[in-house]
C-alpha cells in the first residue's frame, strides 16, 4: 500500500540545508523534544511523521524559531542553518525568517488583497525597488503558488474569498514572493478536501527544484508520495530518519514498523 | 533511542551570494529601530494612562485630607444665669426664650477673657471683632449645650468650638495674609492672634468627626459641614436600587437567557437592553423627572425617586452580567435536572440560579457601585441644590423626605464659591471613593470565593 | 394609609389562600402526596397567586389612575379667569392639595366632624387658623375657589378610595374562592403556577423595552410641546443661545453642538491614540507581569465616578492650564473652565474605555494571522500595524464611536470644567457649554415647566438621546459583525 512512492528517481547526494545537533525543547516543565539530530537537504522535500503530539510540529517551528513567541518554550542544543547557529543571539529571528518561510496548517490569508497578501513580505523585507519590480514578484511568486492562472483577474480581490485550497496556495505563493531558501510546511492540507489536497502536492513536487521543503504530515500516504526523506517521531524522540522508500518499505526500528501499519496513531 | 541522524556539519563555505545570518543588514537595522520606537509608543501610553491616574490620586488625597481636620479653640464660656434663666427656674422652655443671637454677648465676653487669661497681645477691644475668628454655629452649639444641661446656669463651662472657616484656612494653608487684603471677614491682625493663640495651645487642629457623620450647612458656614445626611440620603437610595434591581434584573435575565423563544420580540428586547446600557446618564434624569415627578407626582429630592431612576440606569448593565453568569452554568446541570422529571422552571431555580448566584452577586454590587457614584440624573430630580441639614426621622421619612446623596451633595460643594468648600467636596469624594473601593473589594472576594471552573 | 391596609389585607388573605389551597389539595388526595399531580405547596402558591394577581394588577393601576382623574376634574372646578398660565394653575392646585390634607387632617383628629366641614364657608370660618391648628401653614386667607375645590377634592378621594378597597377586597375574594372550589387532586397547580412565575419573568424582560418607551415618550411629548412655542428651525438652525426667562429667548441648538463636538474631539484625540497604543502594548508586549498590574491600574479609571473627574477639572486641571496658557503666560486663556480642560479630563476618563475595548478586539484576531506574518519575517511593529490593525480596524472603529457617544452624552465633566457660554469659536482654550450643560441649567432653575426655556431641554434630551442611540446602534451593528467574522 505504501510501495509506490510518487518520485521513484534516485536522491542525489546534496548540500546539507539544516543540521540539527542534540536539539531539545521544553514547554514550562515539559520535555517536549529530546535530543533530536537530524540533517535537512537542499532541494528535497523532507516529511516529518508520527502520531498526534510527538513533537514534529514543535521541531518543525523550532527550524524559523516560531517558538519564539511562545514565553514557556525553551530550545537546547544548535541548529545550523548553512552552517550558521540559528539560536546565535546575534542572530534576528526576523531575518531568519525571511529565508526560513513557513506555511500553517489552516490557511491564513490576511483580510488584504490576494496582491497585497503576496507583496506583505516583499515589503516589508524591501526587496521591491519599484512598482514595476514588485508586480514582477508577485507574479512571479503567484505563478510558483500555482495559482496565477485562477486570479490573475482579480489580484486586487480580498484573498479571504478564496477557497480553501486556494488559500493555502496564496499562502505558499505569499511565503516564496520573500526568496527564501527553506519552506517549512505545517500541515499544509489537513484543512483541504482531497482535491485541493492534490494541488498542493503537486506544487510541494515542483517547489522541491528549488527549495528546501519540510513537511509535517499526519497523512502517511501523503508522505510517501511527496518526500524523498522522511522522519518519524514519537513522544518526543526522533525515532527513524531515512529514505521515504527505506521507512515505508523496510523500516529499521519496531517502532517505525508499528506506526506504519497502523498499531500506533 | 536509535535516533538515526545522519552527517554533521561539514565544512563548506557559504554560497555565494549569501548573505550571513549574524549580521544584521541595514535594513534590519531600521526595521528593529522603528520596532523599538513602536514599542516604546506602547509602554509610554501604558506609563500615561498610570500617570493620570497617579495625578489624580494624588489630587484627591492632597486636597481631600485636610477635609477630615478642623481647627477648635477651647473656650471657656460663663453661661449668664441673668440673662439666660434669670428666676432660677431650670425650667428649658424658660432658657429657651433666649435666641442664639441672645448668646453674642456672652461669647464675645468669653473671648475677651480668653485673650486676658493667657495674656495674649490682642489688637481687638470689642469681642465682636474676635467673634470673627469663631464659627457662626458657635452660639447655637452653647445654646443646646444649656438646654440640655440647665443644671450648669451660671456656671463657666469649657467648650470646643469650630474656628471661623478662615482661621482653619490659614491653619491649613490655604488662606494667607495676602489673600486676606480684599477679606472682610477677617484681617491679617487676626492671624497674628491666631498665632499667638495656637502657641498658647488654645487653638489647635484635631480630627473632625463632624465632617463624616454631620449635615450640610448654611453657604456661609462651611466649617460646620458634614457628608453624613447624604450619606443617609445615598443608603436609602441604594436600598431602593438593591431590592428593585436585583429581583427585575435576576428575572429578566432569566427569562431572556432560558425561556426566550428566538423570534424578534426577543430581539427587539435584547437590541433594547444593550442600548439603554449606553443611554446617556443624564437621559435617564430626564425620564425620572418627566415620569416620577411631573406625572406620577411623588416628591422631589426623594431617595425613592433618586433610587427608582438609578434603577432604571443599573437594570441594564446588571442584566448583562446575570447573564453572563448564567450563560456560564454549563447545560449538563440542565439536563441533568430534567432528567430526573423536574420542570423547567424547577430546574432553573433549584440548579442553575443557585450556581450563578455568586456571579450574580458580584455583579450586582459592581452595578450598586456606578449607581452610587452616579451624579447627573439627581441634578434633575432635585437632589441637588437641596441643603441636607437635617437626618430623616425613621424609615419612611428616609425614603421619601427631600434629601441629597454624596455624589449631589459634592457637586453642590464645588459649585459654592467659597474655597473652604473645595476642601469639603475633595474630602466628600475620598469617602465616597472608599465606599466604592469596599464595594469593589468586596465583589473581587466574592468572586474568587466561589469562582467556579467547569 | 388606606392603600396599606387593603394592601395588608390583600396579603394577609393569600396567606390564607394558601393554607386552604393546600388543605383542601390534601384532602382530596386522602392525605397521599403521591396521589396529586403536583406538590401539595404549589396548590397553596396557586391558590395565593389568584388573590394577589388581580388585586394588585387592580390596587396598582387605581392608585396610578386616581389621582389623575379627579386631579383633572378638580382642575375644572377652578375658573379660568383665576389664573393666566399652566404655571398659576398649578400653584393655585397646589394649595388645593394642601388645603385638602389639611382638611382631611382635622376631620381624622376629630377638631371638626365631616358635616360641619360641608357647610364650611370660606368668609365665615376661620379656615387658616383650622389648618394651622393642624399643623398646615398657608400664606394667606384661603379663598372660596380654593376651599370648595379643596373640599371637592377631599370628598373625591374619600369616595375613591372607599370604591377602591371595596373593588379590591372583592377582587381578592373571589380569586381565593376560585382558585380553592378548583383545587383538587388533578388539578395542575404547578403548571398554572409555573404559568403565572412565566408572566412575572417576561413583565420584568420587559420592562427594559418600556424604559425606552418611557424615554421616549417623555422627551417626545415635551418636544412636541416645545416645538408649538418655539419654531424648529429656530432651534436647529439658530446660531444664537440666549434664555431669558423673561421671554423672548433664542433657544439656538448650534452652538451647544459646537461645544459638544469640540469637547468630544480633544476627548477623544487624548483618549484614542493612548487607549490604542496601551492596548497594543498590552496585549502583543507586556510580559504577563506587567500586564497583571497595569490593566487593573487603568481600569481604575474607568471605575472612577464622573463628579470626581469633574471636581478634577474644575479644581486641578483647569487652574494648571490656566498657569501654563493663561495671562501670565501665553494669555490664550481667560478663565480656568475651557474646551480644553473638560476635553482633556474627559479624555483620560476615556482612556480605559477605549483601551479595554480595543483590547478585547485585538485579542479576538486570531492567532493564526500573527503566525503567517512572524513567518514571513515580520517585526512585531509591522505585525501590528499592517496585520492586526487593518484586522481588527471594523472593532476599533465600533470601540472609539462608542467612546464618542459616551463623550457626548457625558454631564458632569462639562457641567464643572467647560463653562456656561455657549459660543462658537475655534479657540480650545475658551469656554463653551454642550447640549448636556444646558439640559442641566434649563432644568434645574425655578423655571415653569410649561415655558418654551424649560421645555427646551426636552428638545435637547430628545437630540442628545437620538444621536448617541444612533451611534450607538451602529457601533454596536459594527462590532458584532466584526466579532461573527472571526467566530
Amino acid at each position: 500500500m505504501y510501495d509506490s512512492p510518487a518520485l521513484e528517481n534516485t536522491v542525489d547526494t546534496k548540500d546539507i540545508k539544516i543540521s540539527a545537533n542534540n536539539v531539545q525543547v521544553f514547554y514550562g516543565e515539559t520535555h517536549a523534544i529530546k535530543d533530536v539530530n537530524v540533517a535537512i537537504e537542499d532541494k528535497t522535500v523532507t516529511a516529518f511523521i508520527g502520531p498526534s503530539g510527538c513533537g514534529k510540529s514543535t521541531f518543525l517551528r523550532c527550524l524559523n524559531r516560531m517558538n519564539d513567541t511562545i514565553d514557556i518554550c525553551r530550545v537546547e542544543g544548535q541548529i545550523l542553518l548553512d552552517q550558521e547557529d540559528i539560536y546565535d543571539p546575534r542572530v534576528d529571528p526576523v531575518q531568519l525568517r525571511a529565508k526560513v518561510g513557513m506555511v500553517f496548517q489552516k490557511p491564513n490569508p490576511f483580510p488584504k488583497s490576494i496582491y497585497d497578501n503576496v507583496a506583505y513580505g516583499p515589503r516589508i523585507h524591501g526587496l521591491a525597488k519599484n512598482k514595476a519590480d514588485l508586480d514582477d514578484i508577485v507574479e512571479r511568486a503567484l505563478r510558483r503558488g500555482a495559482i496565477w492562472n485562477e486570479v490573475k483577474d482579480r489580484l486586487h480581490a480580498p484573498g479571504t474569498g478564496l477557497s480553501g485550497g486556494q488559500q493555502q496556495r496564496l499562502c505558499i505563493a505569499r511565503a516564496v514572493a520573500t526568496e527564501p531558501e527553506v519552506l517549512l510546511m505545517d500541515e499544509p492540507c489537513s484543512a483541504l478536501d482531497p482535491i485541493a489536497t492534490g494541488q498542493v502536492e503537486e506544487l510541494i513536487d515542483e517547489l522541491r527544484t528549488s527549495y528546501s521543503v519540510v513537511i509535517v504530515t499526519h497523512s502517511m500516504q501523503q508522505a510517501a508520495r511527496v518526500s524523498q526523506k522522511t522522519a518519524f517521531f514519537h513522544l518526543g524522540n526522533l525515532v527513524e530518519f531515512g529514505e521515504t522508500s527505506q521507512i515505508f518499505t523496510n523500516p529499521v526500528d519496531a517502532r517505525t514498523e508499528s506506526y506504519i501499519t497502523g498499531r500506533i496513531g | 533511542m536509535t535516533d538515526a541522524s545522519l552527517s554533521g556539519p561539514d565544512s563548506t563555505p557559504l554560497p555565494q551570494g549569501k548573505t550571513s545570518l549574524l549580521a544584521q543588514d541595514s535594513r534590519t537595522k531600521r526595521r528593529n529601530a522603528a520596532e523599538k520606537r513602536f514599542r516604546f509608543y506602547g509602554m509610554a501610553a501604558v506609563g500615561v494612562g498610570v500617570l493620570f491616574l497617579v495625578v489624580l490620586l494624588v489630587a484627591i488625597v492632597r486636597n481631600g485630607t485636610p477635609a477630615f481636620t478642623q481647627t477648635f479653640i477651647e473656650l471657656p464660656v460663663q453661661l449668664s444665669q441673668e440673662k439666660l434663666d434669670p428666676d432660677q427656674t431650670g425650667d428649658p422652655e424658660v432658657i429657651k426664650k433666649t435666641s442664639t443671637f441672645g448668646y453674642n454677648g456672652m461669647i464675645d465676653q468669653a473671648l475677651l477673657d480668653l485673650m486676658a487669661a493667657h495674656g495674649l497681645d490682642s489688637p481687638f477691644d470689642k469681642g465682636a471683632d474676635l467673634r470673627k475668628m469663631i464659627s457662626a454655629s458657635v452660639p447655637a452649639q452653647v445654646r443646646d449645650y444649656a438646654i440640655a444641661h440647665p443644671d450648669q446656669i451660671g456656671q463657666t463651662v469649657v467648650f470646643k468650638v469650630l474656628a471661623s472657616s478662615r482661621v482653619d484656612g490659614y491653619e491649613k494653608g490655604r488662606v494667607t495674609r495676602e489673600a486676606l487684603a480684599r477679606d472682610k471677614n477677617l484681617d491679617a491682625e487676626h492671624l497674628d492672634l491666631v498665632d499667638q493663640m495656637r502657641d498658647a495651645g488654645i487653638l489647635k487642629r484635631s480630627f473632625n468627626l463632624d465632617f463624616i457623620l454631620g449635615t450640610d450647612a448654611s453657604e456661609s458656614r462651611p466649617e460646620q459641614a458634614g457628608i453624613g445626611a447624604s450619606m443617609v440620603g445615598s443608603f436609602f437610595m441604594m436600598l431602593v436600587v438593591l431590592f428593585l434591581s436585583l429581583p427585575i434584573g435576576v428575572a429578566a435575565s432569566i427569562y431572556l437567557e432560558e425561556f426566550a423563544p428566538k423570534n424578534w420580540i426577543t430581539d427587539v428586547i435584547e437590541v433594547n437592553i444593550s442600548n439603554l446600557a449606553a443611554v446617556p446618564s443624564i437621559v435617564f434624569g430626564i425620564l425620572g423627572l418627566a415620569v416620577f415627578i411631573q406625572f406620577a407626582e411623588l416628591p422631589q429630592s426623594a431617595p425613592l425617586v433618586g433610587g427608582l431612576v438609578l434603577t432604571l440606569m443599573t437594570l441594564p448593565t446588571i442584566i448583562i452580567s446575570t447573564r453572563a453568569s448564567l450563560k456560564a452554568v454549563p447545560p449538563s446541570i440542565r439536563d441533568a435536572a430534567l432528567g430526573v422529571g423536574a420542570s423547567k422552571m424547577q430546574s432553573v431555580f433549584h440548579h442553575v440560579l443557585p450556581l450563578a448566584m455568586p456571579g450574580i452577586l458580584t455583579g450586582t454590587i459592581l452595578g450598586l457601585a456606578q449607581a452610587l457614584g452616579e451624579t447627573a440624573p439627581l441634578l434633575l430630580i432635585g437632589m441637588v441644590g437641596y441643603i441636607a441639614s437635617n437626618f430623616p426621622d425613621g424609615i419612611a421619612a428616609g425614603f421619601l423626605d427631600p434629601n441629597s446623596a454624596m455624589p449631589a451633595q459634592i457637586y453642590e460643594w464645588a459649585k459654592r464659591a467659597d474655597p473652604a468648600y473645595y476642601e469639603r467636596a475633595w474630602g466628600g469624594i475620598i469617602i465616597l471613593l472608599v465606599f466604592l473601593l469596599t464595594m469593589n473589594f468586596i465583589a473581587i472576594i466574592l468572586r474568587r470565593r466561589f469562582e467556579r471552573r467547569w | 394609609m388606606p392603600a396599606t391596609w387593603i394592601f395588608l389585607f390583600v396579603l394577609a388573605l393569600a396567606v390564607i389562600g394558601y393554607v386552604l389551597g393546600r388543605r383542601k389539595a390534601m384532602a382530596s388526595a386522602g392525605g397521599d402526596g403521591r396521589l396529586m399531580h403536583s406538590l401539595p405547596s404549589y396548590y397553596g402558591y396557586n391558590a395565593a397567586l389568584f388573590v394577589l394577581v388581580p388585586a394588585l394588577l387592580v390596587l396598582g393601576a387605581w392608585l396610578v389612575a386616581q389621582p389623575m382623574v379627579i386631579e383633572r376634574s378638580v382642575q375644572h372646578m377652578i375658573p379660568e379667569t383665576a389664573y393666566e398660565t399652566s404655571g398659576e394653575l398649578s400653584l393655585i392646585m397646589s394649595d388645593v392639595h394642601r388645603v385638602a390634607s389639611g382638611l382631611e387632617t382635622a376631620v381624622t383628629t376629630g377638631q371638626i366632624t365631616a358635616p360641619q366641614l360641608e357647610a364650611m364657608q370660606a368668609g365665615s370660618t376661620d379656615v387658616r387658623g383650622l389648618l394651622g391648628s393642624v399643623g398646615v401653614a398657608v400664606g394667606s386667607d384661603v379663598d372660596a375657589v380654593t376651599l370648595e375645590a379643596a373640599k371637592s377634592y377631599r370628598a373625591r378621594n374619600a369616595t375613591a378610595d372607599t370604591l377602591r378597597n371595596i373593588v379590591v377586597g372583592l377582587l381578592a375574594l373571589a380569586g381565593m374562592a376560585l382558585a380553592v372550589l378548583r383545587t383538587d387532586k388533578d388539578y395542575r397547580a404547578r403548571n398554572s403556577v409555573e404559568k403565572v412565575v412565566l408572566a412575572l419573568l417576561i413583565l420584568a424582560a420587559s420592562l427594559a423595552v418600556l424604559t425606552t418607551l418611557g424615554i421616549v415618550f417623555s422627551l417626545l411629548a415635551n418636544t412636541i410641546q416645545f416645538f408649538k412655542l418655539y419654531p424648529w428651525t429656530d432651534f436647529f438652525f439658530g446660531t444664537t443661545w440666549a434664555p431669558s426667562f423673561g421671554g423672548g429667548s433664542e433657544l439656538g441648538i448650534l452652538p451647544l453642538f459646537w461645544g459638544t463636538f469640540y469637547i468630544s474631539l480633544i476627548a477623544l484625540a487624548v483618549a484614542v491614540p493612548i487607549g490604542l497604543f496601551a492596548a497594543v502594548y498590552l496585549s502583543e508586549y507586556a510580559p504577563k507581569s506587567v500586564r497583571s498590574f497595569a490593566k487593573p491600574l487603568l481600569e481604575v479609571l474607568a471605575g472612577i465616578p464622573t463628579i470626581v473627574y469633574g471636581l478634577f477639572a474644575l479644581l486641578t486641571v483647569g487652574p494648571m492650564l490656566l498657569t501654563a496658557f493663561g495671562p501670565d503666560s501665553v494669555g490664550w486663556m481667560s478663565g480656568g473652565t475651557a474646551v480644553m480642560t473638560a476635553g482633556l479630563v474627559m479624555g483620560i476618563m476615556l482612556i480605559p474605555f477605549v483601551s479595554s475595548l480595543s483590547d478585547d478586539i485585538i485579542n479576538a484576531v486570531p492567532q493564526s494571522m500573527r503566525d503567517g506574518s512572524y513567518g514571513l519575517g515580520a517585526t512585531k511593529s509591522e505585525t501590528v500595524k499592517q496585520v492586526i490593525l487593518p484586522a481588527a480596524l471594523p472593532g476599533i472603529v465600533g470601540a472609539v464611536l462608542l467612546a464618542a457617544s459616551r463623550a457626548i452624552g457625558e454631564t458632569m465633566i462639562v457641567v464643572l470644567g467647560a463653562g456656561a457660554a455657549a459660543r462658537l469659536s475655534m479657540n480650545p482654550f475658551e469656554a463653551m457649554t454642550t447640549v448636556t450643560a444646558k439640559i442641566v441649567s434649563q432644568l434645574t432653575g425655578d423655571a415653569d415647566f410649561a415655558s418654551p426655556e424649560a421645555l427646551v431641554a426636552f428638545a435637547l434630551g430628545m437630540t442628545l438621546f437620538v444621536i448617541t442611540l444612533a451611534l450607538n446602534v451602529f457601533a454596536l451593528w459594527i462590532v458584532r459583525k466584526y466579532r461573527e467574522q472571526y467566530d
